[in-house]
């Protein structure tokens, strides 16, 4: 029965089909506030879903000069990595009591595997476009990974535990860690890095439309590129509920608990939308300057805070 | 009707090809997608790789360098794939039927679902032929 409950929570809620589908609907917001922003109508709400079943129903391409097997299994293994990373999240958001020690450094880890497996993809693919794309995320990966990494044992420092449910219950005793200065402060890092773990624009650098013509996922077409495109979406939801958890007091699904839920998430999203809509894309070199610069600088100052009692 | 079929007819991902046009249709199809017109509504999108396409705009006259190309590219779309053809010379060669380097209209060399007329054709024509080419999906 156990076995069932894990196979149940892994695939229905608040697994694959939760994530999916909520997923999608968050790239929908993103889709229709940018139309928004730029004075359009923007798609229906079910237009993720149109777009993900048609892609589905195409025929997939394997390219002459690809290596057959990475290509085709790599976006499936992202996939699992991001239900796995939303069913931990969800799990413990839901039902703290099931939070295990050091969930919070399985979660960071695991939410790195998708941008690992577009970097595999992108490289067997053959064509130069999706490697130099692959190339371009590893370097990203390189640069937003360590100040994110500081910002989450910020969190980690003032609950005195890796787990999540010991975080979520400091929030709950003393205030959310947006609360606090080195709280806030490890908020704008942590909402930086999110923008290049979604790979949004000002850090949209791996797949860059106008240049690489979508980087590493230059050659997926069909059914492997509707779970690419599964992947970014989902990696859309789990990095806003990562934030959340770690430094706005996570869900609560309780009462009218849950409407201040759903808006701190709404909140979150549409501060990513606006600054995705109003920023052009940086360099690869000023990437990295600003993530090991300022971000780094304002991360290490968050944890001084931390440590100081701020 | 399949459902993919049936999905494809709400989000169509259109492809931008010249194969050798004066850029002025180029100009034209670009402006059919601002938000004047707004085609996301209806779910187009211009995509940047031909593996994610499902509608070929393709504009202007056959040049004998871009044929290659031009087949090439029909191959590596993934199927079902709609091919549309704006402008006068797409259609029919235009003004540069006699053209030393013209090698005829792009519907001699592969299938075309749709004859965008005009020199340039207005975004409003542009959109109503894609809609016609989705009405018989």
């Amino acid at each position: 029965m156990e076995l069932l409950g894990y196979i149940f929570d892994y695939v229905v809620f608040p697994g694959f089909l939760f994530t999916a589908i909520v997923g999608l609907l968050t790239t929908w917001v993103d889709r229709k506030v940018s139309a928004r922003v730029q004075w359009r109508v923007g798609p229906p709400w079910y237009q993720p879903f149109v777009d993900t079943v048609k892609l589905m129903g195409k025929e997939t391409i394997i390219p002459a000069g690809a290596a057959r097997t990475g290509f085709l299994a790599m976006p499936v293994i992202g996939l699992a990595a991001a239900t796995l990373a939303s069913t931990i999240l969800w799990k413990v958001n839901l039902n703290p009591g099931s939070s295990f020690l050091g969930d919070s450094i399985v979660v960071l880890y695991i939410m790195t595997i998708p941008a690992i497996t577009l970097i595999i993809g992108g490289s067997a693919s053959g064509n130069p476009l999706g490697i130099l794309g692959a190339s371009r995320e590893m370097k990203m990966l390189f640069a937003y990974e360590l100040p994110l990494v500081i910002v989450v044992l910020t969190s980690v420092y003032k609950a005195g535990s890796f787990s999540f449910a010991e975080i979520l219950a400091y929030q709950e005793a003393n205030g959310i860690m947006l609360g606090s200065f080195s709280g806030v402060i490890a908020f704008i890092v942590a909402i930086m890095c999110a923008q290049a773990k979604c790979a949004l624009l000002p850090f949209d650098i791996p797949e860059a439309e106008t240049e690489l013509a979508g980087g590493s996922h230059i050659e997926y077409s069909g059914t492997p590129y509707a779970v690419v495109r599964l992947i970014m979406a989902s990696m859309y939801f789990i990095v806003p509920v990562f934030i959340i958890t770690l430094f706005w007091g996570g869900f609560n699904f309780s009462g009218w608990s849950i409407l201040t839920s759903i808006l701190k998430y709404v909140a979150i999203i549409v501060i990513m939308v606006l600054i995705r809509n109003t920023n052009p894309r940086v360099r690869i070199d000023q990437m990295v300057r600003f993530f090991w610069g300022p971000m780094l600088v304002l991360s290490i100052i968050a944890m001084i805070l931390a440590v100081v009692g701020y | 009707m399949s459902l993919g079929l049936k999905a494809l007819k709400k989000s169509p991902w259109v492809f931008h090809v010249n194969t050798g046009a004066c850029n002025n249709c180029d100009i034209e199809i670009l402006d059919a997608l601002t938000p004047r017109f707004d085609v996301e509504r209806f779910g187009i999108v211009l995509v940047g790789s031909i593996r994610h396409a499902d509608v070929l705009l393709i504009s202007g006259p056959v040049t004998r360098n871009v044929l290659p190309r031009l087949k090439r590219l029909y191959e590596q779309a993934p199927k079902p794939i709609k091919v549309i053809v704006i402008g006068a010379c797409g259609c029919n060669c235009g003004i540069f039927r006699d053209g030393y380097n013209i090698i005829g209209p792009v519907d001699k060399h592969i299938p075309v679902d749709a004859y965008v007329p005009g020199c340039p054709p207005k975004p409003e024509t542009i959109i109503a032929g894609v809609v016609k080419v989705l009405n018989t999906l």
